[in-house]
């Protein structure tokens, strides 16, 4: 039974899962790390999804459909800095109405786009790489988004630890207050970092509904925002941990249901809960050294800033 | 360098501030010379913040003039007050706990270099200037003094004309204190203007060549600090003549808390573990806990308080073990606390005085029936807590966060003293607290002692140890020296018993360390 499940196309399918996960954590990533809760990933990202999936199908362009999925995100992530960064709204609550509006806009504004075939995303021709045998179907032999979003992960790594951009960004989710007496735009950084998380948020839900499923069905993220956001906190604020993060949660998904499909005497349920359990254990297994942990968290996560000294 | 041969580096002409409601600045004008140390002086709200923000471009002036070496100065914010040449110490809010050393000073500085060259730099400056300190700590590692040490570097780097502290001693022991001073007075030889914000009247007579004392956002008064008592410089500030805290003469009781081998591991990474602590207090005694902050202060409070659990007999209450007691139970038993944290720890900024004088009296002061609060006897409690202690408030429904920081330290003490305790805890009675107002939180105390009641006053101001209590023990690393009768007891002996300046006298650490225990600890 066992047997009848393919190692490189599951190896190869993982990236596929995981590559929509893996966008929304590292956007939120840099957000937290900004010291602003956004809890509305999920709704990030099905707007994102849905608006990617019209822009590709109107203008018959992947790419397009990518830029609008980023720009939807951006601005509902645009929207929730309005509220909470300018109106000093709760984030937590500002978050979960995010998520909730944002599945409403989205079945309103995908009426009519159920069972259309969106425009298939080429494949980056990776020349010779493909061809290595085994390898090259389980690593080089996918659409350029998958690359991307890799490339994307390793330029937040950098940025955070090594440019002074990312030095102020991590300052002012430390101590607000200090970064507004050094003089920095406590609340220009921080809308900044949430339109970044918001348009990642946008590409993974358009990568959803153009490339993983593709084609749009109402509530297609099922979940993948929330799971974002824990393997966020799960990875503790780490680029390296989150990207391992999404790609075991994409792994156990992909293996799951090949376990089903292959008929395995495990009963269903637990073979579908097995992803979440398995990635929550793994990273918080990683990550118990409490001290350590507090150390990378962002001190200021989730408290608004008003610059009234 | 004499008077008339220095050169006005910054002149201030009626600088005007009012936000709504208050003027914070009212038509404030001096002027600093090249290397002058000028003391700016006044109690809690008397504007002096507000000034120094608006030289440092922090906030803008509604009317008025600077001119900084001839040259009209109005920076629209920090990095412009930093280009020419305005560098700040913060008192706080200005370093970051999870960011290393030379990240935090990269922060503060315009055009930053490489990390390397910057530990470099960093390393030169502070062998120039005596301030040893390692570019690649985690700053929530260091202790209050190496933290100054952090801003004060960031301040040197950028190579100011003039160098803005405030209350840059308030965390650190006596001789950290020398060595500041050598430092800015180094830094002055060189020609650097100082603008010196401070409480403590007699460092400002030590260091300061000028002071303008600011009383409601207006200058009262500019004096040489030197020609004047330390007296007339706080009744210059204050506008009334001070009362001095009086005790009367009494011999302590029976023991009542007694502390015995308390050990707990702090709940945070940069939390302080308490070792091994023994104390034993009597009735009618004072014990003052000096020490720098961080070195065990909150950790100690929390473990007295109930909000940190320990073995039960590590603390008894008249014999009786309340180690794992919670702060209910040992509110019943008359061992009461008041934290150093006025808003969020010691009160609920948003609650009115008189939920916040219910919450830790319903059990002293009988203010539940049947599960509910008696509002009416409430009500009346927080009132005579207000009247008791002047607290300056339009009523008691208004909430703790509106009331000025001195006002509401006096209520919550006020709050835990008028519940007449057996025990009283409290960490930083007077903290940023003006001079009248520590005088009758003072007084208080030492009424409390006077009836009867134990009382621990954790605090960071050695003046005030000095003044209020009958004896004094150091916490150090989380460890507690053996008490010592405060009468007799000179500064320079407190400074070694507190471990002398972090990292720089060990020697005196380890003598400190002998005085405290006779026994050595081999």
């Amino acid at each position: 039974m066992i047997g009848s499940i393919d190692p490189v196309l599951l190896v190869a399918s993982l990236m596929i899962a995981s590559t929509p996960i893996l966008l929304a954590a590292i956007g939120e990533m840099v957000v937290e790390k900004a010291g602003v809760l956004n809890l509305g990933v999920e709704g990030m990202m099905i707007v994102g999804a849905i608006c990617g999936f019209i822009a590709a199908v109107k203008t018959g362009s992947p790419l397009a459909g990518f830029l609008g999925g980023a720009l939807a995100g951006a601005a509902m992530a645009a929207l929730f800095a309005l509220l909470t960064q300018v109106f000093q709204s709760n984030q937590v609550a500002t978050g979960l109405a995010l998520t909730l509006f944002g599945l409403g806009l989205s079945s309103l504004i995908g009426q009519g786009y159920n069972g259309i075939r969106p425009p298939a995303t080429a494949r980056l021709d990776l020349g010779p790489l493909s061809d290595i045998p085994v390898l090259g179907r389980m690593l080089f032999s996918h659409d350029w988004m998958v690359y991307a979003s890799l490339g994307l992960v390793a330029a937040v790594w950098a940025f955070l630890r090594y440019s002074r951009a990312g030095l102020i960004l991590r300052a002012v989710g430390e101590s607000h207050d200090a970064a507004h007496a050094l003089g920095y735009r406590v609340v220009r950084i921080r809308v900044l970092a949430l339109m970044f998380g918001g348009a990642c948020a946008g590409l993974g839900g358009a990568y959803l509904s153009l490339v993983r499923v593709p084609q749009w069905t109402e509530g297609m993220t099922a979940g993948a925002g929330w799971i974002a956001l824990a393997i966020v906190v799960f990875a503790s604020w780490k680029a390296g941990r989150v990207l391992l993060g999404a790609y075991l949660f994409g792994g156990v998904t992909v293996l799951q249901l090949n376990l089903q499909a292959a008929g395995v005497a495990i009963p269903v349920q637990y073979l579908s809960m097995a992803p979440y359990l398995i990635t929550i254990l793994v990273l918080v297994v990683i990550s118990a050294d409490r001290s350590r942990v507090a150390l990378n968290a962002p001190a200021m996560l989730g408290r608004n800033f008003h610059a009234s000294r | 360098m004499t008077e008339s041969a220095r050169q006005t580096l910054l002149t201030i002409e009626g600088l005007t501030k009012a936000y709504p409601g208050v003027v914070a600045n009212d038509d404030v004008s001096f002027a600093i010379g090249e290397g002058e140390v000028h003391a700016l002086l006044g109690e809690n709200g008397a504007g002096k913040s507000t000034l120094v923000k608006m030289i440092y471009g922090l906030v803008r002036p509604d009317a008025g003039r600077m001119v900084l070496r001839g040259a009209p100065f109005a920076p629209p914010q920090p990095s412009a007050a930093r280009a020419a040449g305005v560098a700040m110490v913060f008192q706080h809010f200005s370093l970051f706990e999870a960011l290393s050393v030379a990240e935090n000073v990269a922060l503060g500085m315009e055009q930053a270099p490489k990390q390397r060259e910057l530990a470099a730099r960093i390393a030169q400056v502070s062998e120039d200037y005596g301030l040893p300190l390692d570019p690649y700590r985690l700053v929530g590692d260091l202790s209050a003094g190496e933290r100054q040490r952090v801003e004060i570097i960031r301040c040197l780097l950028q190579d100011p004309k003039l160098l803005i502290m405030d209350e840059p001693t308030s965390v650190l022991t006596p001789q950290e204190v020398a060595i500041l001073f050598d430092t800015l007075r180094k830094l002055a030889a060189e020609g650097t203007a100082i603008l010196y914000i401070s409480h403590k009247l007699e460092e400002i007579r030590a260091l300061c060549d000028a002071a303008t004392i600011l009383r409601r956002g207006k200058v009262v008064a500019t004096c040489n600090p030197r020609e004047q008592t330390a007296r007339e410089l706080a009744e210059m500030m204050v506008g009334a003549t001070l009362a001095t805290p009086s005790r009367a003469e009494a011999t302590p009781g029976a023991a009542v808390l007694e502390i015995g081998g308390l050990t707990v591991t702090p709940a945070n990474p940069f939390g302080t573990a308490l070792r091994d602590i023994t104390l034993t207090l009597r009735a009618g005694e004072v014990m003052g806990i000096g020490g720098v902050a961080g070195n065990g202060q909150d950790e100690l409070l929390a473990a007295l308080s109930g909000e940190t659990r320990t073995e039960p007999g590590a603390i008894r209450l008249k014999g009786k073990p309340i180690g794992d007691a919670g702060p209910n139970a040992r509110r019943a038993l008359g061992l009461l606390c008041a934290p150093e944290e006025r808003l969020g720890h010691a009160a609920a900024p948003d609650m009115t005085l008189i939920e916040n004088a219910t919450l830790t009296a319903t059990i002293r002061k009988g203010l539940v029936s049947g599960g509910f609060v008696r509002w009416p006897a409430a009500r009346r409690f927080a009132e005579e807590v207000i009247a008791t202690f002047d607290v300056r408030t339009p009523g008691p429904e208004v909430a703790a966060r509106a009331l000025s920081g001195g006002n509401l330290q006096k209520f919550v003490i006020g709050r835990e003293v008028m519940q007449s305790p057996e025990v009283l805890v409290v960490n930083q009675p007077t903290w940023g607290v003006d001079a009248a107002a520590a005088a009758a939180i003072r007084q208080a105390i030492l009424d409390l002692a006077a009836q009867g009641a134990a009382v621990i006053v954790i605090s960071q101001d050695l003046d005030e140890i000095m003044e209020v209590a009958d004896s004094f023990a150091a916490l150090n690393a989380g460890r507690l020296s053996a008490p010592v009768a405060t009468q007799g007891l000179t500064l320079e002996r407190i400074g070694l018993m507190l471990g002398g300046a972090h990292g720089m006298h060990e020697a005196d650490l380890d003598e400190a360390h002998r005085h405290s225990h006779p026994e050595g600890a081999a």
